[in-house]
């Protein structure tokens, strides 16, 4: 035991005096979920739009009333001339256009269709199609008022809820995504690379020379990187908390117990990288390669897995971050416990024990 | 077995696969001898080496090292040997006594026992002034004094030096000799591996392998006698050429 605590000591000092890992450890969770929060957003406010109203009318004007009210838009032009659309939107600063048809008042109340078209700038897809959303949001509810009014016969009204997260704040899905990354980079990376470290400069050789059996150097390798990544973990939930209002609608001892689950599933790819790579670049292109960008593509963090293609779907399922995802917004978001996540979990909890059993295999073997 | 031999080996062997790497060999090592371990690079000296001290099994033949089998003790051999490689393998984050009480710890010595043994040897360099530096900051010679007092941190009944002088320019080269010397007046067992045959007239015995086996073993005086040569490189360069 004294020798194991002389050994974290030295991983601290290894740690501390290195203002590289120094920053990756304390510097990107911050960095990532502030830039991931404030800056990576689906969300629209402010957005410049034009309108083109052919119609003039009291219908179309309280229309333009009701959309410019919202925080959402701002109406920056009124535009006289078809011909002007193209030139608005090559100028970049006008990202819709709204065009009224002529007589619309006229129209909506004698025939009660009147027509509306919404232009997106969709050089930016995303935008577009939020921008669109929303607009229709809001002429669905001024069609709303407005057929209180008059009872019209026979119509369909789809009436959307947003459940969990209903004003489709992006934080929700950015905050999981966020600390699964972080607790990957880590825990995978960061073990890796300082295994693969003591490799380089001869000294893993010194500790296999030495009475200290393998698996506790291993051991005392990864251990301060599990006790950094709890504190990471914790940092992430808080500052999701009280600067982007994230909800934590479940238990913290079941969030807990799934981190750190989580967080020995990274350690265990760590230790594998570090048996199979010879020099510390070579462990942090296989972590950076081999990790984090599948967690960024492929966990559902930020693509939806339903929308891949069948061979990427495949890949997605067997990346632990995937599973990690899930249960933590089935915990933050949706507040259910272990009797609904038991199948993610146990799904987490296999690949970890896959990946341990795999590196003290590999481990083993380099050894001989 | 004898009480005085430090190592003793026969008919020691290793297969990778089809490939012998070390080809039965047999020798013996006395308790303070200063034991030179020839071999142009591949001979199979490192991995001859790491099984006596209890990294890599042997395929066969047996081996004793400080009286301890390398098959069945490899622990209790860990702990009655130093091992020091080419590497000087210190932390350079880490300052000359941080060094000396992390592999002091892994050793399990106590704390006062690792003082008393850090002072010492800060006293015998003369480096109180930089005992509290990184290592890191320190030139190459320095880094390989201190690797040889780190790895005696234990008092080890043998070290095992792999290549020790590797890059070291000769003035300290020979002050490390002068090091490895009273080490082994204190009765301690040198087995040292090295490029440099100028070295190999340091030694007590030396052997030289070539393709896996010890072809010749003796007092350099002998070898040299026994290959009518002038120098070690001489009998290595006869030795080497077959």
């Amino acid at each position: 035991m004294k020798r194991f605590i002389g050994f974290i000591k030295k991983e601290i000092y290894h740690i501390f005096r290195d203002r590289r890992s120094l920053f990756i450890l304390f510097g990107m969770p911050i960095a990532q979920i502030l830039l991931f929060g404030f800056a990576v957003t689906n969300e629209i406010n402010n957005v410049k739009i034009a309108v083109f109203d052919k119609a003039n009318d009291i219908e179309s004007q309280k229309l333009i009333q009701n959309i410019s009210a919202s925080t959402y838009f701002e109406v920056d032009k009124m535009i006289y001339d078809q011909k002007e659309i193209e030139s608005i939107f090559k100028q970049g600063k006008i990202k819709a256009v709204l065009v009224f048809e002529s007589d619309f008042a006229k129209k909506l109340t004698k025939e009660s269709i009147a027509n509306i078209q919404i232009i997106t700038d969709a050089t930016e897809p995303n935008t577009a199609m939020t921008i669109n959303n929303y607009i229709g949001a809001i002429l669905q509810k001024y069609q709303a008022g407005y057929n209180k009014t008059i009872q019209m016969p026979y119509q369909i009204k789809a009436e959307t809820k947003m459940l969990y997260n209903p004003e489709l704040k992006s934080v929700f899905m950015f905050v999981p995504g966020v600390m699964t990354i972080i607790l990957m980079l880590v825990s995978a990376m960061m073990t890796s690379i300082s295994i693969t470290r003591e490799k380089e400069i001869g000294t893993m050789e010194i500790l296999l020379v030495s009475p200290l059996k393998p698996f506790q150097v291993i051991l005392g390798k990864v251990f301060p990187y599990i006790f950094l990544s709890i504190i990471n973990a914790i940092v992430i939930l808080v500052m999701g908390f009280f600067i982007f209002g994230m909800p934590m609608q479940g238990g913290f001892l079941l969030l807990g117990l799934e981190s750190v689950l989580f967080i020995v599933s990274a350690l265990a790819l760590g230790i594998l990288i570090s048996t199979i790579s010879e020099t510390q670049q070579t462990a942090m292109m296989i972590s950076l390669m081999g990790l984090l960008l599948p967690v960024i593509l492929l966990s559902g963090f930020i693509f939806p897995i339903a929308s891949m293609p069948k061979a990427l779907q495949f890949f997605s399922n067997i990346i632990p971050a995937t599973w990690y995802i899930i249960i933590l917004k089935g915990i933050m978001l949706k507040g259910v416990g272990i009797a609904v996540l038991w199948k993610e979990t146990l799904i987490l909890f296999g690949m970890t024990l896959f990946f341990i059993v795999l590196s003290i295999k590999k481990y083993k073997i380099r050894l001989e | 077995m004898n009480n005085n031999k430090s190592i003793s080996v026969q008919n020691l062997t290793k297969k990778f696969g089809d490939f012998t790497a070390v080809n039965s060999i047999s020798f013996e090592v006395e308790k303070g001898e200063i034991f030179g371990f020839l071999g142009a690079n591949g001979a199979g000296k490192t991995t001859a080496m790491k099984m006596l001290i209890g990294i890599s099994k042997p395929t066969s033949g047996e081996a004793k090292v400080a009286g301890f089998d390398v098959y069945k003790e490899t622990e209790k051999i860990k702990k009655n040997i130093g091992y020091m490689s080419q590497k000087f393998a210190l932390y350079d984050d880490l300052t000359v006594r941080e060094n000396a009480r992390f592999y002091g710890g892994i050793f399990g010595l106590s704390r006062k026992q690792i003082k008393k043994k850090t002072d010492e040897f800060i006293a015998e360099l003369g480096i109180e002034e930089i005992a509290d530096n990184l290592v890191g900051s320190l030139p190459l010679g320095w880094k390989q004094k201190l690797a040889f007092s780190v790895s005696l941190i234990h008092e080890p009944k043998i070290v095992f030096l792999d290549e020790p002088t590797g890059g070291v320019d000769p003035i300290t080269r020979r002050q490390f000799w002068e090091m490895i010397y009273k080490q082994a007046d204190n009765g301690t067992t040198i087995f040292v591996t090295t490029h440099y045959m100028d070295e190999a007239e340091y030694c007590d015995r030396v052997s030289i392998m070539v393709e896996g086996k010890i072809e010749a073993l003796d007092t350099p005086k002998n070898l040299r006698k026994q290959f009518n040569a002038d120098s070690m490189n001489d009998v290595f360069l006869k030795l080497a050429r077959g």
